[in-house]
C-alpha cells in the first residue's frame, strides 16, 4: 500500500536577520501566488498544516509557513543560552523580510495570526509596497492585558503546561475537540520563556495605536478577520482598529476564537477561502 | 436552581471525572470558591475533594480565592457559553470575577481548575 502523505514539505533555509545567522525551518505546499504564514506567539509554523493541505488553496498559491526563530524546529541563534528572548517590532519585521527576500518572494500575501496579526499591521504601516495583501487574523492596534507574563516563565510553574492553560481559554467553545488539542498541544512544546518573549513585543514594543492610521490600502490590501471567542483580541479591538484605517476589509468570525486556522479549520476556511478568492 | 446550588453538587461531579482526578493527582491545596456572595471551601488532596464545605466558616484559611458573581457563573455554566463569559481569566477580564491570594497552585494546575470550576456546566 503507498504511504500517506501530507502533501507539504519541511526545508531549513539559512539566511541572516540582521546580520546575524539563522536556520529557519519552513513548510511549503502548493503553486502559484506566495502567502506566507506567521504563527501566533509560543507556537510555530503546524498551526497552518490544514490550510496547506487543502487543495482549493494550495492550486492557486504557494503556501509558506515558518517557524520564527527560537520556535518550533528554527534553532536559536549561536549564544541564545546567554541571552533573553525578547521579540520586538523591528526584530520581529527583519525575520519576515529576510525570510521572503531569502527564498526571492515577489511580492507575497501575508498572513499573520495574533502577534503574526499584529505584525501584519506593521507591515502595512512600514513596508506595503512591498507585499500583494495583508491578511490580519485575530489583530488590533493594542489590546488589554488579561494577565501576568511573569507566570509563563518561573521554576516552580510548567512553563508549557501554563502557556497552553492560559491560551485554551481563547478557542471558542465550539472548535473540535481534536483541533482544540493539537492547537495547545503546540503551545505545551515551546521553550522556556518564548511565549513570554513573543508578548514583549505585543503588550509593550508594538503599541500600533496612532500609527494605524497611516497605512495606505491603496499600496496593499487589508483584511482583518478575527473570531467571536478571542477575549485577547476582541471583535470590538479589531472593529476599532479597522475604523480607523480607510479601505480596511474587516470580518468577525462567528463559533472561532484566537487560533482559526488551527482550532477549526474547516470553519475558518469558509472565511479565508472569499477573501483569498479576492487576492488571486 | 442558583448558581450556588449548582455548585454544591461538586464533589458528585468531580468523583465521577476519572480523567479529571488524574490530571489533577499532583494537587494538594485548600482554597476559596465564591459563587456569588456564598463561599465554599474546597481540600483538594491529590486533586479529589476531601473536604467541601458551603457556606462561611469562622477564621478558615484558604491558600487562594476565586470569586464570581452569580452572573459570571450562570453565563460560564451555559451549555454553550457566549463569547466573553466562557472562560475564568474571559470572567476576570470583564469584572465579573477576581482572584487572590498565593497564586502558585491555581497556575501550576490552571487548566484541572478550569477544568474542575467548568463541572457544572450544561448540568442544571
Amino acid at each position: 500500500m503507498a504511504p500517506k502523505l501530507d502533501p507539504m514539505i519541511g526545508r531549513y533555509l539559512r539566511t541572516d536577520i540582521d546580520g546575524v545567522p539563522h536556520r529557519l525551518y519552513f513548510e511549503e505546499a502548493g503553486q502559484g501566488i506566495p502567502l506566507v504564514c506567521l504563527h501566533t506567539a509560543g507556537a510555530d509554523g503546524r498551526q497552518f498544516r490544514h490550510l496547506m493541505a487543502d487543495p482549493e488553496i494550495t492550486s492557486r498559491f504557494r503556501v509558506l509557513a515558518f517557524d520564527m526563530p527560537w520556535h518550533g524546529k528554527s534553532t536559536p541563534p549561536d549564544g541564545w543560552e546567554r541571552t533573553e528572548y525578547r521579540l520586538t517590532t523591528q526584530s520581529y519585521t527583519a525575520a519576515i523580510r529576510a525570510f521572503c527576500a531569502a527564498l526571492e518572494l515577489d511580492r507575497p500575501a501575508v498572513m499573520g495570526c495574533s502577534i503574526g496579526g499584529r505584525i501584519v499591521l506593521n507591515l502595512a504601516i512600514a513596508h506595503a509596497r512591498e507585499f500583494r495583501a495583508l491578511i490580519a487574523l485575530e489583530a488590533a492596534d493594542f489590546q488589554q492585558p488579561w494577565y501576568d507574563t511573569a507566570w509563563l516563565h518561573r521554576p516552580d510553574v510548567h512553563g508549557g503546561e501554563v502557556c497552553a492553560a492560559l491560551i485554551s481559554g481563547l478557542i471558542a467553545p465550539q472548535s473540535p475537540p481534536v483541533n482544540r488539542h493539537e492547537t495547545l498541544w503546540m503551545y505545551m512544546q515551546g521553550g522556556p520563556g518564548v511565549f513570554k518573549g513573543d508578548l514583549y513585543f505585543y503588550r509593550v514594543d508594538g503599541d500600533l495605536r496612532e500609527k494605524v492610521k497611516g497605512i495606505d490600502t491603496t499600496a496593499c490590501p487589508l483584511y482583518l478577520l478575527t473570531g467571536e471567542y478571542d477575549f485577547s483580541c476582541t471583535a470590538e479591538d479589531t472593529t476599532r482598529t479597522a475604523a480607523q484605517i480607510p479601505g480596511a476589509s474587516v470580518q468577525i468570525m462567528k463559533e472561532v476564537g484566537h487560533f482559526p486556522m488551527s482550532e477549526n479549520p474547516a470553519k475558518f476556511r469558509e472565511y479565508i477561502l472569499p477573501v483569498l478568492a479576492k487576492i488571486s | 436552581m442558583s448558581p450556588a446550588d449548582r455548585f454544591a453538587q461538586l464533589p458528585a461531579l468531580l468523583s465521577a471525572d476519572r480523567d479529571l482526578l488524574r490530571r489533577g493527582r499532583w494537587l494538594t491545596a485548600d482554597c476559596r470558591i465564591d459563587i456569588g456572595n456564598e463561599p465554599f471551601f474546597l481540600g483538594l488532596r491529590d486533586g479529589a475533594l476531601a473536604t467541601f464545605d458551603r457556606g462561611p466558616k469562622l477564621m478558615r484559611s484558604s491558600v487562594f480565592a476565586f470569586r464570581a458573581t452569580d452572573e459570571g457563573w450562570t453565563q460560564y455554566w451555559k451549555p454553550i457559553p457566549e463569547p466573553g463569559w466562557h472562560d475564568l481569566f474571559a470572567l476576570t477580564k470583564r469584572g465579573a470575577a477576581s482572584m487572590d491570594g498565593d497564586l502558585r497552585p491555581l497556575l501550576q494546575n490552571l487548566q484541572y481548575f478550569k477544568d474542575l470550576l467548568a463541572l457544572p456546566r450544561g448540568k442544571a
